[in-house]
């Protein structure tokens, strides 16, 4: 606990940086609207930050008032305080203030959907033996309204030890602005009492805080009680003074005896909240509106199904056919600018590291921007709706077949995009063999990196021909996302087989009811992914466009023949630069699957980032910059090997397709995995694991075609 | 298991039942406890994905699914009929 230093700072100073006079921990379960009334209360002013040691995003937003500054921080969403997940370890740990280099906060804003008090209560009851001020934000008042249920909040507040509540309904802003009052005072709001709930464990855990070397809040020990003396547990133990183990055993035999304590604290606590309930929530005849029709429509086993397929359609034919002109649009853009400067600045390195690393490399990246955003909009809608919660619930059944559950859907669904943002989604899954399957599976599916390779050489080499009323490169394509699937589900399969073999991972979802998503929450939520997505392509995707740049620019070549046209002095320039050298060194290892020295080189240059790869075939096939597709194309089809033979037959290119669907060539996926798993392990063996198929794939086609 | 009633897997869609008794030897059963499935508490079968299994129940207003397999641990009495 650091205090604030003392030192004299003028006024005017204090206005532009000011230190939060207080924080405040949003907390709720989640689909509780948490971060639709975040949003609805902060706006834009937020940042998103990192919890030191794990990758689990921490959004902080402010809130002004004439002379106080609130920091409220918005937690991953947890049930209660006993951790089933990754995600809800972070926001109990965040609110017991266990978070390295973070402070317990001041107070408790408590978020609790109205249409579902009963769950709510449960992590309201804990909540309140924190002893730190607390307000409720009773979300989607609207809803309760219209499904018949009417709540007494003053007979509800009163059972609650009298704290606060404000009904709010988040999308439209009704009751924002009694809840932002309430904040703004909250920090310094007495203390509410514990609960009476179940009195014979708040008075334990209250007799052994008596007992206490440094103060600890009675939902801590509470904890210690139920949960025993696991993890961050055994530091709240060892401030309970001597013989403090022997005295939380002997309370846990008199309140549990043989009953497993969280079994004993679930049928507590859910009585006291049913008593609640009876007393302060009426229910009248629903009003029965598109949600629940909807709802009630999807519940059967086969609309169901047949509307999840539907949807990812949608969402596939989107992200394929409307970014496509924009994409064009970011190409053209990169090539008319790289010309322009090449222009101005003539033949020197500097501008040859501008234009063809800076603007081709860092080009060929955003160039992804539209599809990533139109993926994400459509993820943050399904989720915003509550619909991904129900396609993994459908998928559970086949997911489990390949020792994955349900959950493992959305994580898979989203590398399609791209992996990193797939694998952040893993944290969700709770078990952790379960998730460590998924990261792996990940990385398989055909992400939007693997498409220009893809459609270059399928355009180039793949007939287009029909076949039935299909087309041949449309089938090619096609397949090798299909491949991409297979490869993740074998992987998963194998791994839950062999290294990671363990029971079933269990399964339990909260599937919400269909709610309208809310314009705010999804632009604020796609600007955060823009803003991620652009600054690792203005630094991680940069830096490896300028180091591959440098490797193909450097050595400079001195005896290039004067008569050579610009095309062949590029390609003789880079033959003899360091990519080159190191793409005819690996060459006899590459040679069996029909690859020349330049394949060789643009595979080695793509290892960090797959995307680079276009760009790098661009060079090393010596089109120079004003390279158009079909240029890029003529002269794939007219590379030969010093004998003659031509470089890309079908057999090369099926097998150069495979290699690029297994290889794992992506610096940002290797690194998430890293964090994610917390260990070198993994992201290794990702990697070895899958060059090797892709090696052996490419090898194999190539030999028996 | 089987004293007072039928198992919470048993129920046909829309049929509503009280938890009577759940058996906690399976400890993925904790999990589903502390989100509300006690003894006491009113349930109803909302639906199933295909093949009946994972199967949707409700409980005072909210939904909450879980496979057959853990459905089977608790048992449930006083039956509604469904359709």
């Amino acid at each position: 606990m650091t205090k604030t230093s003392e030192t004299r700072i003028p006024l005017s100073d204090i206005s532009v940086s000011r230190r939060p006079s207080a924080s405040i921990a949003v907390v709720g379960s989640p689909n509780s609207g948490k971060s639709t009334l975040f949003n609805r209360l902060t706006g834009l002013r937020q940042r998103i930050g990192n919890y030191p040691g794990v990758t689990v995003e921490k959004h902080i937003g402010t809130l002004k008032s004439e002379n106080k500054t609130i920091e409220l921080v918005d937690l991953p969403g947890t049930h209660g305080l006993s951790a089933h997940s990754f995600e809800e370890q972070i926001a109990i740990d965040v609110i017991f203030g266990r978070m390295e280099g973070s402070q317990p906060p001041d107070a408790i804003l408590a978020v609790v959907d109205a249409t579902n008090l009963y769950q709510g209560l449960y992590l309201v009851q804990q909540l309140l033996d924190l002893e730190r001020p607390i307000v409720v934000a009773l979300t989607m008042s609207d809803a309760a309204e219209t499904s018949g249920i009417v709540i007494d909040i003053d007979a509800l507040a009163e059972r609650l030890s009298g704290i606060t509540i404000c009904r709010v309904v988040a999308t439209t802003g009704q009751g924002i602005n009694e809840l932002r009052n309430a904040l703004v005072d909250l920090a310094g709001q007495p203390v509410p009492q514990p609960t009476t709930a179940w009195p014979e464990l708040t008075n334990a855990a209250q007799e052994l805080a008596n007992a206490a070397t440094v103060p600890l809040s009675i939902a801590e020990i509470e904890r210690l009680i139920v949960d025993g003396a696991t993890g961050a547990n055994q530091n709240v133990l060892d401030c309970l003074g001597p013989d403090a183990a022997e005295r939380v055993e002997r309370y846990r035999e008199e309140l549990f005896d043989f009953e497993p304590p969280l079994a004993r604290e679930a049928r507590v606590r859910y009585k006291w909240v049913r008593e609640v309930l009876q007393e302060v929530q009426q229910k009248t005849p629903p009003f029965y509106s598109w949600r629940t029709r909807l709802g009630a429509f999807l519940n059967r086993p086969i609309p169901g199904t047949i509307g999840l397929f539907l949807v990812m359609a949608i969402v596939f034919q989107a992200v394929f056919a409307w970014a496509t002109p924009i994409m064009d649009l970011i190409d053209s853009g990169a090539a008319v600018l790289g010309s322009a400067v090449a222009a101005k600045l003539g033949d020197g390195a500097l501008a040859s590291l501008i234009s063809d690393g800076v603007i081709a490399g860092v080009g060929s990246v955003i160039i992804f921007l539209p599809q990533i955003l139109i993926l994400f909009v459509f993820i943050i809608l399904l989720e915003d709706s509550g619909y991904l919660a129900r396609a993994a619930y459908l998928m559970d059944r086949a997911m489990r077949s390949v020792g994955l559950s349900g959950q493992s859907i959305i994580p898979m669904i989203s590398s399609f995009a791209c992996a990193v943002p797939g694998i952040m989604a893993t944290r969700v899954i709770p078990n952790r063999r379960d998730r460590i399957a998924t990261i792996l599976a990940a990385p398989f599916m055909t992400c939007s990196a693997r498409l220009p390779i893809y459609a270059l050489l399928i355009a180039a080499f793949v007939p287009a021909q029909d076949v039935g009323f299909l087309n041949l490169q449309g089938l090619v394509l096609f397949g090798l996302y299909i491949f991409g699937i297979i490869g993740g589900i074998l992987t998963a399969l194998l791994i839950r087989k062999t290294a990671l073999r363990g029971p079933k991972p269990p399964f339990a979802l909260m599937l919400p009811e269909f709610r309208r998503p809310n314009l705010q929450t999804v632009l604020i939520q796609l600007y955060g992914r823009a803003k991620i997505f652009l600054y690792r392509a203005g630094t991680v995707i940069f830096a490896v466009a300028v180091v591959v740049w440098a490797l193909a620019y450097y050595p400079r070549a001195t005896d290039i023949d004067p008569m050579l046209t610009d095309n062949q002095a590029a390609a003789a320039q880079l033959e003899q630069s360091w990519l080159g050298r190191a793409g005819k060194f690996v060459e006899p290892a590459f040679e069996p699957l029909g690859w020349d020295w330049r394949v060789s080189s643009a595979v080695i240059a793509g290892f960090p980032a797959r995307e680079v790869v276009v760009a790098v075939l661009g060079t090393v096939y010596a089109v120079g910059d004003d390279a158009d597709e079909a240029s890029l194309t003529e002269r794939l089809r007219a590379a030969t090997w010093p004998d003659g033979r031509p470089v890309f037959t079908l057999p090369m290119v099926l097998g150069l397709l495979i290699f690029y669907a297994c290889c794992l060539q992506c610096a940002a996926t290797l690194a998430v995995i890293r964090r994610e798993t917390n260990s070198w392990r993994w992201p290794i063996f990702a990697w070895v694991y899958m060059t090797t198929i892709g090696y052996v794939g490419a090898l194999l086609i190539f030999q028996l075609l | 298991m089987d004293r007072n009633g039928k198992s919470l897997a048993s129920l046909k869609r829309g049929q509503k039942g009280i938890i009577a008794s759940v058996d906690v030897t399976d400890p993925q059963v904790l999990r589903l406890m502390t989100l509300g499935l006690v003894e006491g508490t009113e349930v109803e079968l909302a639906g199933s994905a295909l093949g009946g299994d994972p199967m949707e129940f409700r409980l005072f207003g909210c939904g909450i699914s879980l496979r057959q397999e853990q459905a089977r641990s608790f048992t449930v009495s006083s039956l509604e009929s469904g359709d």
